[in-house]
């Protein structure tokens, strides 16, 4: 089982332009910020959002391909899907949800409610068949939504944010259950989500998305150590600069410069982690090869750290320790000097 | 309670019912308005021969009326759920060219008084009508001063009622539920009878209510379409009409039956209208 999609839509204010190819037994997460264009992703491939041009087959079944006229309507697509809430219709027992698509699709009613049942016993819920879905937990909740998505054994699995409707203090063991249940699947698996710790804690590959464009794939560590957007960037908490490698120097789009080490020459992208950067209250002597001036506009205790946020050329965070804070005497609006070692100074070609 | 009424105003007291001190100006022109409503139920509560009551009630012409009122407000109640339900989902679901139009005209009735619809439905449905000459001719079909002819007044009258709430519901559904259910493999028409109308439930029996309400109090188009003949076309308005100049008495108690039906239905609707109780 194999998805291949390339997706172009327009979704209210903005473009859809996403290609995506996932391997049979690959779970892939699909990660960006709020509005990204994520849930409009899973909707076309789920057949509930047309899509103006591309195409999408799963396993060499065409799904949608606007150019020949070609577009299976949602019913007749072998998906399932797990909502946001998870959307259990309130009406039915737990039992009557996860048959409902059995029995859309035109299984007996005997036959259904038994294979219901049976996969209700798989994630431990058999005994709550009975109850009314809005009497459940919202663990219990999310894994009759997952069942209920399984039961018509779809080839393609679609999760629209999964943990989201659950309980933070619950949301660990959940997030480790959901995967050991989502091992057992053996379809094409696809996760959306905006929280980068569940998107690593749970995918092989992640596809950071961002006003409807795909900005970076790869593994959970590619995407963290050399991320491509201001987004991955601020999740993993590093500095992420774009600009034009010359002979090492790297002058950044929007001002400033950085010299790093052994760089090839042209388009590239540059992170410095915070804690590597150094501030000196006087410009300091030989060591560093990056100094520049900066004013601390933001200064935030976060635990043992405190992360100062610094207006220059380039601006940058530092991370310091309370003690060099208090050393320095720095306060909101002052002017320090910045120091990055060129080593620090993590280069790969944009 | 002994606060002033502005402060009361500027900051959203946890309770606002019964928490703010009315200024006396808005107590008795309120209390006016209260006693209104009340004097005249009371004066039928009052003047109801109660000693007759039962004789009055089941005398023969009375039990016609309101086996006829009954007929005819259900079978009006039906009909406005049969074309009523498609006719809401529509308006609520598929945008079409001259829809703001066709709504308006739907709901019309409501505000039409009802005797120029009497008058309408006799120029569409009557002997000489658009449509009911053909009727005559084709099927041997005459509405006017018929039973079905009360019945297609009613309905005319009360079922923008149900369109209008049964729309209000579809509107207010989260359609996502209807997503979930294709993805399952629902087709629409599935959809439509697992998903969709047992979510608007709610809406579908408030609207089946007010409907019926508003079709057994109908008198003015049913006069002027179908007339007044008892066991035909006279139902329980209507006798009362013409029992007042007859039979005051009857037409109290007669009056007295259908505030009984009305105090039912707003018992039944309170959950709705006022909120849980």
């Amino acid at each position: 089982m194999s998805l291949q999609a390339q997706i172009r839509a327009t979704v209210g204010s903005f473009d859809l332009d996403v290609d995506l190819t996932i391997a049979p037994g690959e779970l892939v997460a699909l990660l960006g910020p709020n509005g990204a264009g994520k849930t409009s992703v899973l909707r076309a491939l789920a057949g509930l959002l047309p899509i103006d041009a591309g195409h999408i087959a799963l396993d060499g079944l065409v799904l949608d391909e606007p150019a020949i006229a070609i577009r299976l309507p949602v019913e007749q697509r072998p998906i399932g899907m797990v909502f946001q809430d998870y959307l259990l219709f309130p009406h039915l027992s737990v039992l009557e949800n996860v048959a409902f698509g059995l029995r859309s699709r035109g299984v007996g009613r005997a036959a259904a409610t038994a294979r219901a049942l049976s996969w209700l016993d798989r994630v431990g819920l058999g005994p709550e068949a009975n109850r009314k879905p809005g009497s459940l937990s919202g663990g219990q909740a999310q894994r009759v939504a997952l069942v209920r998505a399984l039961a018509t054994d779809p080839a393609l699995l679609l999760l629209d944010e999964p943990m989201a409707a659950l309980d933070v203090s619950t949301r660990v063991e959940l997030r480790r259950e959901l995967r050991q249940h989502l091992e057992s699947f053996r379809g094409v698996r696809l996760l959306v989500t905006h929280d980068p710790v569940e998107a690593m804690a749970m995918a092989d590959r992640l596809i950071v998305l961002e006003q409807g464009r795909v900005l970076q794939t790869g593994s959970p560590a590619e995407v963290t150590q050399r991320p491509r957007s201001r987004y991955v960037a601020d999740l993993v908490g590093v500095n992420l600069f774009r600009g034009t490698a010359r002979h090492d120097v790297i002058t950044i789009t929007g001002g400033g410069s950085l010299t790093a080490v052994g760089v090839t020459d042209g388009d590239v992208f540059a992170v410095v982690h915070p804690r590597t950067v150094a501030l000196y209250r006087a410009r300091p002597d030989g060591t560093p090869r990056n100094v520049w001036k900066g004013r601390a506009t933001d200064i935030d205790l976060q635990g043992d750290r405190v992360r100062v946020r610094l207006q220059g050329l380039p601006s940058i965070v530092a991370e310091v320790t309370p003690a060099a804070v208090r050393e320095l005497g720095l306060d909101r609006g002052d002017q320090v000097w910045i120091g990055v070692k060129a080593t620090e100074v993590i280069v790969y070609a944009a | 309670m002994a606060s002033t009424f502005w402060p009361e105003m500027a900051l959203p007291p946890p309770d606002r019912r019964g928490s703010a001190a009315a200024p006396v100006p808005f107590l008795i022109l309120a209390g006016a308005g209260v006693a209104f409503f009340v004097l005249p139920l009371l004066g039928l509560l009052v003047r109801t021969p109660w000693g007759s009551a039962r004789e009055l009630l089941t005398s023969s012409e009375a039990l016609t009326a309101l086996r006829l009122s009954l007929i005819a407000s259900l079978s009006a109640t039906a009909i406005a759920l049969l074309l009523g339900v498609p006719l809401a989902w529509i308006y609520a679901r598929v945008a079409f060219p001259g829809r703001a139009i066709c709504r308006a005209l739907t709901v019309l009735p409501m505000v039409l008084p009802p005797v120029v619809g009497g008058v309408a439905l006799l120029l569409a449905f009557g002997r000489g009508g658009l449509l009911g000459g053909w009727l005559a001719d084709v099927f041997g079909i005459h509405l006017p001063f018929t039973t079905a002819g009360a019945i297609l007044a009613e309905t005319f009258v009360a079922m923008p009622f149900l369109v209008i709430t049964v729309e209000a519901g579809l509107r207010s559904m989260d359609t996502r539920f209807e997503d979930a259910a294709r993805t399952l493999g629902a087709r629409r028409w599935t959809v439509l009878w697992r998903v969709t109308l047992p979510l608007v439930r709610p809406s579908l029996v408030a609207g089946a209510i007010l409907c019926w309400a508003r079709a057994l109090g109908e008198f003015g188009a049913t006069i002027t379409f179908a007339g007044n003949f008892p066991g035909r076309t006279q139902t329980m308005p209507l006798a009362v009409y013409l029992a007042l100049e007859t039979s005051p008495e009857s037409a109290i108690v007669l009056s007295l039956v259908l505030l009984v039906v009305s105090l039912a239905v707003l018992v039944g609707l309170r959950d709705r209208w006022l909120g849980a109780s």
